[in-house]
């Protein structure tokens, strides 16, 4: 019980963290901001390498192979999708 | 002790994220800023390989972890390379549907290794459990149909007029009512009816995302969108709930707020509020591929 009010304070604090982290950002910015911020949200290939080393038996076995593969296109797809955007960006401010 | 290690490795990693949101908000560090994090999630992922669960699997544990991101780096990169520079919203929004998906998955194969349901005492934890497996299933699910539906009007798949229908609200009204009630079922940790309430959980959620984003007109998609891609924190985090996981918790949880913020902030460059993107049935006039 008391590990789970330990997350549930940094869930808290990571919640007003990130209402924080955003403030001004110029328009232009909102597509790679919300590209760079949806690769960070494929953290959850972390869990889904849990889930794929799990001893728990054949299907969980295979569910989180489904959901390492996913998380994985997610976090690389992601940040090679924002890194073209922002480089683009670069050029046309030039 | 290795497990201190993780812990500590993890928070790094959580402050690289934290660095990298706040350097993507900046014309002259967003790139670096991606590539901050990028790293940021590396180390994630490397320091993850030593976690007790994985190392205990062994050498075949690793083989399938291999496997499997290999699989995706692959489909990831083509997928990321090929597109055009117009396509890219509807690329973010497909990617986002697959971390939603991904962290549904996490949560249901979490739900398939626990031990046999109405044989042990429920203990309140495993009832906390269930509750966030339910809540990471309609959260992840939602994001995942959802960001189907904004990719195929965004890609033009789909026509971009807002979707509507008699009695719409009263049908999303009722699927609402169905998770809420699939949720208590499972949390009851009835023998009987635990698997039910699962996959009724998974089908309502699929069916919400539709019933969602169908009735937003595609000028509105960079919108629904970037409050999509909140979702998918919020699921990561709600996974990391699952599995007790630190890393997942803070950077869900992150994404989660500030794409909250990001949305209103992109709402109010459309003299829009988010309640009338959301419910308004309209914008369908305006340009189809904005958003930056």
């Amino acid at each position: 019980m008391e590990t789970l009010l330990l997350l549930l304070f940094i869930f808290t604090l990571a919640a007003f963290l990130g209402f924080e982290l955003i403030s001004k950002v110029p328009s232009q910015l909102h597509t790679p901001l919300m590209s760079g911020s949806n690769a960070i949200s494929g953290i959850t290939i972390v869990g889904a390498m849990i889930a794929t080393a799990h001893i728990g038996g054949e299907a969980a076995k295979w569910i989180g192979f489904g959901a390492l593969v996913l998380a994985t296109i997610n976090v690389v797809g992601g940040y090679v999708v924002t890194d073209r955007m922002l480089g683009m960006f670069k050029k046309k401010d030039k | 002790m290795r497990d201190i290690a993780i812990q500590i490795a993890y928070i790094v990693s959580a402050g690289i994220f934290i660095m990298g949101i706040k350097m993507l908000g900046s014309a002259t560090t967003a790139r670096r800023g991606n590539r901050l994090s990028a790293i940021g999630m590396l180390l994630a992922v490397i320091i993850t390989l030593f976690d007790q669960g994985i190392v205990s699997a062994g050498i075949q544990g690793y083989a399938w972890i291999a496997g499997g991101i290999a699989l995706g780096a692959l489909i990831g990169g083509i997928l990321a390379k090929r597109v055009q520079m117009t396509g890219m919203p509807e690329m973010v929004a497909l990617l986002n549907g697959f971390g939603g998906l991904a962290s549904l998955l996490v949560a249901w194969a979490e739900y398939a290794t626990l031990p046999v349901l109405g044989l042990l005492p429920v203990s309140g934890e495993m009832r906390f459990t269930l509750i966030v497996s339910a809540l990471t299933v309609i959260v992840g699910g939602i994001t995942f149909t959802g960001s189907l539906v904004a990719y195929l009007k965004l890609s033009g798949k789909m026509s971009g007029r807002p979707f509507l229908f008699a009695g719409q609200k009263a049908i999303n009204f009722v699927v609402m009512l169905v998770l809420v009630a699939a949720t208590v079922v499972l949390a009851l940790a009835l023998k009987d009816y635990s698997a039910t309430a699962f996959y009724t959980l998974i089908g309502g959620a699929f069916l919400l995302g539709v019933l969602g984003v169908i009735p937003i007109g595609g000028g509105d998609m960079p919108v629904v969108i970037s409050l999509l891609n909140s979702l998918s924190g919020v699921a990561a985090s709600f996974a990391g709930f699952i599995i007790g996981n630190t890393v997942l918790i803070v950077a869900g949880c992150l994404v989660g707020a500030s794409g909250l913020i990001l949305t209103v902030i992109m709402c109010k460059a459309m003299n829009r509020t988010l309640g009338n993107v959301l419910f308004g049935g309209f914008g369908a006039a305006s340009s189809g591929s904005g958003g930056g």
